[in-house]
């Protein structure tokens, strides 16, 4: 039989695929670009049985998503950039807790309220940093509307299968496109539920480490009553300043995910003509679609032109940046921001090719002849 | 007899942080016997609380407990409540902690007569940053960051949780102690949105700044101040300076959200 289509927004998309994922609850907060993934799980969800509440504030809608997480929900939240700078308390709340749920992020321009109608790329390092403390960040950046579906399936995956936030971040070019898709059959892809206990609830402990560096996760009244907390706790989740505990919960936090086997499963990226590449493009969301196109174009004239696609901006994928920063000449980054990933690129190259900026934040998108033009210079 | 409060204790998690002398252990002891009068189930009860004294309140007692961020419980416990509405959804916090940073969240709670019960500990100040003024700080009083005195007015929390829409409002001290567990048991058999004001003492950060010489002068103010729902109707404008009401102050029937929401449920689906 033939595989449902239908001609989707990215926005639209992102909330099927929530749903195909498992979403149960979604609290939210409206903001611009990212209403059409609250509207589309408003009618969705009362249909499945599941929970849709728009919330008094971004800061509530977070709340209420780590609240629902903690009954066993799968549950979601989107927003855009000033609605995260508002969550990022509780983001890291989600962190230290270890709570799974899924926060989109639309991206649009500039500081604070910026352009809302707007695309831009400039949340990119909020996701890593904006939060306090030190933790461990997941965030997925896809570049088609399909590639939304499938992704937001994979950062509830990824929640549920590390017990933390992921984050989805897309730009508005890419959330508010329509394109084709294919709905994957039940089972086409991969759904992950989290690890519940298996220890009678006597002796369940919420972070307890023997069970490796993810612990399972009881549910708000499934008979295990545990204590959460945002302090920093010993493995039962009770508050202590004991040095060895924190600094051990801390480290074990950040390595669940930035461990060489985590980074083996979490980390995605779409490679393109790279193999004899001299010119790399590192480029990612609508700005890599501009940079595939301009690749294909370098190619036509001769010059070795290749795309470095990251699906999984966070953790980034160092070792292999590196690895292509020692065999090409020069790594141009085009972004819609003025620089943000182009820092992490610089940094993990280490001096062993330049690696040049193109930046743009006045609300036009990076087209193919500006990368073009930017390759032919420094070729 | 004496009450055994050890069947909801949580055994090693005691002694508390709470200072000699404050009333939130009064509260607390309150809080546990409403429980088990009303005979909720231990695993099917969430206590969910924000930033503060009030707040560390859910590390000792044995439920399904939250200890959140700064004023956001209720924003928590709402998500708890959506997702699970057959859980028995209890709110503890301070004065600071839910009509300060968590107003919003207090007040859009009370809008949507959400069925939870909200235990707000006023001890009128912020005790564990310090004493710093509270909303619910007296005009005129001292506190860490009012040294000249309080310029601010006061939240008369009772009053804001009714005209934001709660269905069940009530007011008592920790001196009136048997009256806080039957005000809160109301409060639980409600259906809808609840709030239980305990006016307690805070000896460390407010009565020492404000010339309570003890514990007992504090105690002896609570009970100075309060007057019965029922007396008051009986006093006079210039008797009632300075006082406050307690017992049941305000209940009515309205739908309930959760069941609101079910309703929406059952549309979506063809009912």
């Amino acid at each position: 039989m033939a595989k449902k289509v239908a001609l989707l927004q990215g926005n639209e998309a992102c909330a099927h695929g929530a749903l195909y994922a498992g979403c149960s609850f979604f609290g939210g907060y409206p903001i611009t670009p990212s209403t059409e993934v609250a509207e589309v799980l408003s009618n969705e969800l009362p249909k499945i049985g599941g929970k849709f509440i728009q919330m008094e504030d971004e800061i509530g809608a977070m709340a209420s998503v780590i609240g629902a997480s903690l009954t066993g929900a799968k549950a979601l939240t989107a927003t855009s950039g000033p609605g995260v700078s508002l969550k990022q308390e509780l983001i890291g709340y989600a962190c230290i807790a270890e709570v799974p749920c899924v926060i989109i992020n639309v991206m649009r321009g500039g500081p604070s309220t910026g352009m809302p109608t707007g695309p831009g790329q400039s949340d990119v390092q909020q996701a890593k940093w904006g939060t306090h403390g030190d933790h461990a960040t997941i965030a997925l950046v896809p570049a088609s509307c399909q590639e939304i579906f499938s992704e937001t399936v994979r950062a509830f995956n990824l929640a549920e299968k590390y017990r933390m936030p992921v984050q989805v971040l897309y730009d508005e070019i890419v959330g508010h496109m329509r394109e084709r898709i294919e709905f994957p059959e039940p089972g086409d892809l991969e759904v992950i539920d989290r690890a519940k206990p298996t220890v009678p609830p006597e002796q369940y402990k919420p972070y307890d480490t023997s069970f490796g560096d993810v612990p399972p996760l009881a549910a708000f009244g499934s008979g295990y009553r545990f204590h959460v907390t945002g302090l920093n706790k010993a493995q039962d989740g009770f508050p202590t300043t004991k040095a060895e505990y924190v600094d051990n919960e801390e480290r074990r936090q950040i390595r669940k995910v930035e461990g060489e086997a985590a980074r083996a499963d979490i980390e995605k990226n779409d490679e393109y003509l790279t193999e004899d590449a001299e010119v790399l493009i590192f480029a990612y969301g609508s700005t890599s679609r501009s940079a595939r196109y301009a690749v294909n174009e370098l190619r036509k004239e001769g010059i070795k032109a290749g795309l470095f696609r990251p699906i999984t901006l966070w953790p980034f994928p160092e070792k292999r940046i590196a690895a292509l920063g020692k065999k090409v000449k020069t790594i141009i980054v085009p972004e819609l921001n003025l620089g943000q990933m182009n820092l992490e690129v610089e940094r993990v190259v280490k001096g062993a090719c330049p690696v040049i900026s193109i930046g743009r934040v006045d609300g036009e998108p990076i087209n193919p002849g500006q990368i073009m033009a930017q390759v032919k210079e420094v070729k | 007899m004496a009450y055994d409060y050890d069947k909801y204790l949580r055994p090693g998690k005691l002694p508390h942080i709470w200072c000699p002398g404050c009333g939130h252990g009064i509260a607390m002891k309150g809080l546990i016997r409403a429980i088990d009068s009303c005979g909720l189930d231990k695993n099917n009860t969430a206590i969910v609380s924000g930033i503060g004294c009030a707040s560390r309140l859910p590390g000792y007692v044995d439920f399904n407990t939250l200890h959140t961020a700064h004023g956001r419980a209720a924003a928590f416990a709402t998500g708890v409540k959506m997702a699970k509405p057959e859980m028995n959804v209890i709110v503890v916090g301070g004065d600071g902690d839910g009509t300060a940073i968590g107003g919003n969240h207090f007040i859009h709670a009370c809008r949507r007569n959400i069925d939870m019960t909200y235990v707000i500990f006023n001890n009128f100040i912020y005790g564990m940053t310090g004493g710093q003024f509270s909303p619910c700080t007296p005009t005129g009083d001292k506190a860490s960051t009012t040294p000249y005195g309080n310029p601010d007015p006061i939240f008369d929390i009772s009053k804001l949780a009714i005209g934001a829409g709660a269905t069940f409002v009530a007011r008592t001290t920790s001196f009136h102690a048997t009256q806080i567990d039957k005000l809160i048991a109301e409060g639980i058999k409600h259906k809808g949105m609840a709030v239980i004001e305990v006016l307690d003492d805070c000896p460390t950060t407010y009565g020492r700044r404000n010339k309570f010489r003890s514990v007992v002068d504090m105690m002896k103010r609570l009970k100075e101040i309060a007057v019965p729902v029922a007396a008051a109707s009986k006093m006079t404008a210039e008797q009632l300076k300075g006082k406050v009401l307690t017992g049941v102050l305000y209940k009515e029937e309205k739908p309930e959200y959760c069941e609101q929401y079910a309703k929406v449920i059952a549309k979506a689906q063809g009912a």
